[in-house]
């Protein structure tokens, strides 16, 4: 198969030995789970139990509001004990449930569709949205509604994303190893959801057994199990998709205007267990990796489970503490509150150690242009970031700065070590609060 | 105070490359044309190698100190444009001409419009350049290296380097003779007259190519400077070889080498698009053949150079590359 090219990228080493070997294991069950009501790009869910009442693993907690919002489900049995503001993933404190737990046993299942293959596509979608699934590799965008394209946009292509080209991470990585036939399951619903002439499953080189396991596992079928070139950003959307297709989504455009649907591994996972037995989603595979963390695993945890407790099962810090991070060292969230609880878009946890962490004094930019040649979008972040400086948003907005998509590419290589992704979500906030304004007046 | 967690945006890693790591491989590459120099003109040659840096980064620091800004000599912006000013001089320049280049390189070079990264010509090209107009004589008083077979002609030329050599014969004489009085060889190993660090092709090759393969400077500017020089000369050569020198000797010869490799690759006077830069290569070569084949100067790299740093913003401006994903509009 030819692949394509996209622009830029760049090498960091991917630190995946940490724990590429290790298997998954279950986090035990927590006494106290912390479910924010938003763990997904849209509406907050809407609570449908009320504070004293007790909830089984896996009944619905909260309602989807609106079409582009997601349910959230109790991850645990036991008794809600508050509705209240919780510190989540972006620093904030948002509302959550507190769950307190009385059973610590796993969800079981009351339906085992075996004939979902038999049932009209359409129907599936809604096995989908009552499970709670988003983007699990990070975006958590409400799967339903990638699903649900108009009429006007026909998908062709159906995209399995397994690159994980977030150094660090494992857990796309485990679960193609561990559960190859669920993923397979799952691809085959959304093929049939979709009706796509191609199905690729992306995964990138640098994980050859990978390739090999799937490639055995869906060897009667048509999907293409693809290797792509270890590159950062490889995973992303956009670039997956040109990498595989040659298409390029538009600027400000999704995939759906080129006729493309890209699933995460985790996602497809997870949307074969809602249609086969109906489970929602309440647990996900995460890696807890670095050099800061004493016994590095992949887990998996039930949703809303705080950090303290993953990082005390993981023997907690080995060394001076760094930075606690939640997903990849790329794009991933830096945490300083070990109460945040894991949400459905939680990759992964990262400690890096003191000594990995450099203190930068950013340097006026050298214009010596390697943040342009890394750039997967083909932006001029030098240009964006010094237009961010000096609050010049209308020029910032002019050289495309709401195409970035805040890889870090551009901040990794910069030899002045300028903050440029950070100067640029600034603009990028500023250019929207003030469009949102202009089109109120 | 040390075991709290530390905050930040993201990306979490960064390359290993900084500002210095930079400067120090440039200084790196530079150690070939300098072991040339002072290998052919003597210890004079490493005594305003020195000269240049130490009074280089002495008016670095005491114009950060005036100016109220951190004094950074040691990010080693300052020590590259010492060796490149001194490797872009005569060896029989007096002291104080290398002082006073430093002291244009630096301070209205770079310092006075904010120091590195805002200067917009490559400052030790502007601190050549001021001493070339300002001190003639001085800077085109040239010393040959020892034990050379150039040396035998020396008491006919009135300039030493092939290509000064070649303007003043025509000048004189209307056409160049037969044979010329230096050899290819000699332009590539180091043995013609010339700038400290100018003289050996063979020395800078070696350090281009290090810059190259640690992807501290782009091929493309080189290769269109040297590419296009090399092109207009030669046209001019193959149409009248009686007037015009070979075109092998204005790439090998003169500053073309140091300038095209060491100074137009400059990060911070090129332009940082692909396209901006292959305009910017080309630019220079065409500045200077002109200079060379018709100016009154038998060298032009310099005013190239700079002439064309001051297109930059605009090369910038105009090359945006294509965003992806975006439409061409109709």
């Amino acid at each position: 198969m030819i692949l394509h090219h996209f622009p830029g990228g760049i090498h960091p080493n991917d630190e995946k030995g940490l724990t590429a070997h290790l298997p998954v294991e279950n986090a035990p069950v927590p006494e106290r789970v912390f479910l924010p009501l938003s763990q997904h790009i849209g509406a907050p869910a809407e609570p449908v139990v009320k504070i004293g009442d007790t909830v089984k693993v896996g009944d619905k907690i909260a309602e989807a509001r609106g079409f582009v919002s997601a349910n959230i489900h109790a991850s645990v049995t036991g008794v809600v004990r508050a509705i209240r503001d919780y510190p989540n993933v972006f620093g904030r404190l948002a509302p959550a449930f507190e769950i307190e737990t009385t059973d610590d046993a796993p969800f079981h299942p009351k339906k085992n569709r075996e004939d979902a293959l038999s049932l009209p596509p359409q129907t599936l979608i809604p096995f989908i949205r009552e499970a709670g699934i988003v983007g699990m590799g990070g975006a958590t965008f409400p799967t339903h509604v990638k699903l649900s394209p108009p009429e006007d946009k026909p998908i062709d292509t159906l995209i399995i994303n397994g690159v994980e080209c977030e150094p660090y991470l494992t857990a796309d990585h485990r679960l193609m190893l561990e559960h190859p036939s669920e993923i397979l399951e799952g691809i085959v619903f959304l093929h049939h959801i979709l009706g796509a002439r191609f199905t690729y499953l992306a995964i990138e080189a640098n994980k050859p057994d990978a390739i090999k396991v799937m490639e055995e596992t869906a060897r009667d079928t048509k999907i293409n199990i693809v290797s792509v070139p270890k590159r950062y950003p490889q995973g992303a959307e956009k670039q997956l998709i040109k990498t595989l297709t040659n298409r390029e989504v538009p600027t400000g455009g999704l995939p759906m205007d080129v006729g493309a649907v890209v699933q995460n591994v985790g996602t497809t996972f997870a949307i074969r267990e809602a249609i086969r037995w109906g489970k929602p989603l309440i647990e996900r595979i995460l890696t807890v990796t670095g050099r800061g963390i004493k016994t590095p695993k992949n887990l998996r945890v039930r949703l809303g489970t705080p950090l303290s407790e993953i990082l005390n099962l993981c023997g907690g810090w080995k060394t001076t503490p760094g930075k606690l991070i939640m997903g990849g060292p790329m794009m991933g969230i830096n945490q300083f509150d070990t109460r945040v609880p894991v949400t459905k878009g939680t990759s992964g946890i990262l400690l890096l150690p003191r000594d990995e962490v450099g203190e930068y004094h950013p340097h006026t930019c050298i214009r010596c242009g390697r943040c342009v040649t890394v750039c997967p979008m083909g932006l001029l972040p030098n240009f964006l970031g010094s237009f961010a400086e000096f609050d010049r948003f209308d020029d910032a907005a002019r050289y495309h700065l709401l195409d970035c998509i805040e890889c870090g590419s551009c901040t990794y290589i910069c030899p002045a070590k300028r903050p440029l992704v950070q100067m640029i979500r600034y603009a990028k906030g500023e250019v929207l609060r003030r469009r949102k304004k202009a089109a109120k007046k | 105070m040390k075991d709290l967690l530390v905050l930040s945006s993201s990306p979490h890693i960064k390359s290993p490359e900084t500002i210095p790591t930079i400067m120090f491989q440039v200084c790196l590459a530079l150690l070939p044309a300098i072991f040339v120099g002072v290998y052919s003109f003597g210890v004079r040659a490493a005594w305003i190698i020195l000269l240049a840096v130490v009074s280089t980064l002495a008016f670095e620091a005491a114009s950060q100190k005036l100016m109220g800004r951190s004094i950074s000599i040691r990010d080693g912006s300052a020590c590259v444009t010492a060796i490149l000013l001194a490797l872009n001089l005569p060896p029989t320049v007096p002291w104080w001409l290398v002082v006073i280049g430093a002291f244009f390189a630096i301070v209205i070079g770079k310092q006075i419009y904010g120091g590195l990264g805002h200067n917009p010509f490559n400052p030790a090209l502007v601190g050549r350049v001021v001493l070339l107009i300002s001190f003639p004589a001085q800077m085109t008083l040239w010393a040959f290296p020892s034990h050379t077979i150039f040396a035998r002609v020396t008491d006919t030329l009135s300039g030493a380097t092939p290509l000064g050599w070649a303007k003043t014969h025509v000048m004189t004489h209307g056409t160049l003779p037969d044979t010329l009085p230096f050899h290819i060889s000699q332009a590539f190993l180091g043995q013609t007259g010339g700038c400290i660090g100018e003289i050996s092709a063979l020395a800078l090759l070696i350090g281009a190519a290090f810059l190259i393969w640690r992807k501290i400077i782009p091929w493309l500017i080189p290769l269109a400077f040297i590419g296009t020089t090399f092109l207009i000369t030669g046209a001019f050569w193959v149409a009248n070889p009686q007037h015009y020198l070979n075109p092998v000797y204005h790439v090998l010869s003169g500053g073309l080498l140091l300038g095209a490799f060491f100074m137009a690759t400059d990060m911070v006077t090129n332009p940082v698009t692909t396209l901006g830069m292959l305009i910017f290569g080309i630019g220079c070569g065409v500045l200077t053949s002109v200079i060379r084949l018709f100016g009154g100067y038998p060298e032009g790299v310099s005013f190239a150079i700079l002439l064309m740093n001051a297109t930059t913003p605009l090369l910038d401006r105009w090359t945006r590359p294509r965003v992806f994903g975006e439409v061409k509009k109709k």
